[in-house]
């Protein structure tokens, strides 16, 4: 009786160390959890409620920048809308081209090291730098495109200034740098068994039908991933934005993150800023939840029979 | 092949078909070939485009139709550029503050990834849960306190609130290395636990040791990170002597316009410099990096 109790303390004592190392190994993220996320996320949702310029005390305003954002800003729905291309047209496109561009890299081609490195770099390059040599790519007078364009007699492409033309400019260097999609596809389409090809080539199927029954079917885990990062990131986009067109021509990239930029740190309304982020990411939530809600449709698992 | 025609001569219609099988199976080929050829070229033409550029005078910079191979290359572009302008330490500014995050992050994402993986204590798959979903908020909502928090702390204007928080791990990098623990034989444990080892010297002796390849990972990716972060430095830099690449390189186009100096080659020339060190990088790690992509890509 007594052994057992005995036993059962040791256990507890045991539990009690297991728990006390436990939290001191996680210790530094469980601080900075709470000083770094969930501090900011309260703070945050209480700034969302009022109006604050920095200088002076925030006044809460209750649901006034919340009502501002639904029925006034009109630069705002521009900005979701500008965005919302992005996701919707942006990140479909990406996945599509590296898609591809893996199912290449996936045959017995000469050459193929190089080929996948000149498909991966363009991803590892700094954004401040692929914006500079963007922008001389697509410089109006003499950049790479206009200059070919001028020596053949061919009117040049306004890229960047015009208005319909700058929103699919900043696109095509995001397709551009979709190294880590490429790398994941192609880890993905190695791991397609070689008997499902066989069965196909079995019962008849050509090429085409392979890759849109087997290939793609087997490839739909990593596909569902890729588009879920690459929605996260589209919702997100900054950098090139900001610093390749700032929003214009005419408003055509003023997007989600680069308004919010720029009405918390140029206008300085913390107040409104933090009612944008809270938006955003109520948006990127319900996109991710449908995709998420969706993919049951669509993505075949290996292991779930059929 | 001979010895099946002399055996028996194909009849006329198969052998057609037979050709062609074998004729669509060329052009296939040929034209997966045409494919990643104009792809590639694609896609290499940017970066090529960036360093022909860095090697011109200003004529060939404003030739038509466009110049690929500068004659004669300008290679003074690159020791004019880094003399003249504060290329160098834009660069000292990055180290700065990348290599103490690069170290930052590793080892509290060690530590804590190790409890996550090798620890069984109460409440750690909740945290674990907890930590994991961090992922999803995006940056814009903690960004605004945060940069109020690192103002009153009167951290603006220094790498405090760059290299800081890194020191309290990371989401991605705790997973990365949590999955990586996690294929580390329990039974290893379970014998130094025996021998009357504390979980501290199990983590520092066994377990840091077997793990060098995925610690250099998470080092490696966190550096680049550093090296291509824009926003974190725009929001908490102003000074311009404090300014990494990432702000440094946009500074200096309008000191350049201002010299009037060879502004494209001078740009592309810093760029470059820009560039270089990722590659090289890429280069000396592309086994690592591939692997670390398709760890967390898979099972993520």
């Amino acid at each position: 009786m007594t052994a057992t109790t005995q036993g059962l303390n040791r256990a507890r004592r045991r539990e009690v160390r297991r728990f006390i190392t436990g939290v001191l190994f996680a210790c530094p993220w469980i601080i900075g959890f709470v000083m770094f996320t969930i501090y900011p996320i309260g703070a945050s949702l209480y700034y969302s409620f009022t109006r604050y310029d920095v200088v002076r005390e925030p006044l809460f305003v209750g649901l006034g920048n919340y009502r501002n954002m639904l029925f006034e800003d009109a630069t705002l729905r521009i900005a979701i809308g500008n965005t919302l291309y992005f996701v919707m047209i942006g990140v479909p496109a990406a996945l599509a081209v590296s898609f591809l561009l893996a199912s290449l890299l996936n045959n017995e081609v000469k050459g193929r090291p190089v080929f996948r490195t000149v498909f991966f770099l363009p991803s590892i390059v700094p954004a401040v730098a692929s914006a500079e040599v963007w922008r001389w790519v697509y410089n109006p007078r003499y950049g790479l495109v206009n200059a070919t364009l001028k020596a053949m007699g061919i009117a040049g492409i306004p890229f960047l200034s015009s208005p319909a033309l700058a929103k699919p400019s900043l696109l095509l260097i995001e397709v551009w740098a979709q190294g880590t999609a490429i790398v994941v596809f192609l880890a993905a389409l190695q791991d397609v068994p070689r008997s499902l090809y066989e069965a196909a080539l079995v019962d008849g199927a050509n090429a085409v039908q392979r890759f849109f029954h087997v290939t793609i079917p087997m490839c739909t885990p990593s596909i569902l991933f890729i588009a879920l990062t690459g929605l996260i990131g589209a919702f997100q986009y900054f950098t090139l934005g900001w610093l390749l067109t700032n929003g214009g021509p005419k408003q055509a990239t003023e997007f989600y993150s680069v308004y919010l930029y720029r009405n918390a740190f140029r206008f300085f309304k913390m107040g409104y800023a933090s009612a944008l982020a809270w938006l955003l990411f109520i948006l990127i939530v319900t996109f991710t939840i449908i995709v998420f809600r969706s993919s049951a449709r669509w993505v075949y698992y290996g292991g779930e029979g059929s | 092949m001979e010895q099946t025609v002399i055996q028996r001569p194909l009849p006329d219609a198969e052998h057609k078909r037979k050709r062609a099988i074998r004729l669509s199976r060329v052009l296939g080929r040929a034209l997966i070939y045409f494919a990643l050829l104009f792809m590639g070229a694609g896609f290499a033409m940017p970066l090529l485009w960036m360093v022909s550029t860095s090697l011109k005078t200003d004529p060939q910079v404003y030739h038509v139709p466009p110049i690929w191979f500068p004659n004669p290359l300008r290679l003074r572009n690159y020791p004019e550029m880094l003399s003249q302008y504060p290329f160098g330490v834009y660069l000292v500014n990055t180290l700065r503050y990348a290599l103490p995050t690069s170290v930052g992050v590793m080892v509290s994402s060690a530590l804590v990834g190790y409890s996550f993986a090798r620890i069984s204590w109460w409440g750690r798959d909740v945290l674990f849960f907890l930590c994991l979903a961090t992922m999803m908020i995006p940056f814009q909502v903690t960004m605004i306190p945060l940069y109020l928090i690192f103002r009153n702390l009167g951290w603006l204007n220094s790498y405090k609130p760059l290299v800081i928080p890194t020191f309290f791990g990371n989401a991605y990098y705790i997973f990365l290395l949590r999955q990586f623990f996690l294929t580390i034989p329990q039974a290893i444990s379970d014998a130094a636990h025996v021998d009357g080892a504390s979980e501290l010297c199990i983590f520092l002796r066994i377990v840091l040791p077997l793990s060098r390849p995925v610690l250099a990972v998470v080092c490696l990716f966190q550096f680049m990170g550093a090296w291509n972060n824009y926003l974190g430095p725009l929001i908490y830099l102003n000074r311009e002597d404090l300014f990494p690449l990432a702000l440094g390189l946009q500074q200096m186009r309008p000191l350049m316009t201002q010299a009037k100096a060879l502004l494209w080659p001078y740009l592309m020339a810093a760029s470059t410099c820009v560039v270089l060190p990722v590659i090289i990088i890429f280069f000396l790690a592309q086994r690592t990096f591939v692997e670390g992509i398709t760890v967390t890509g898979l099972k993520g």
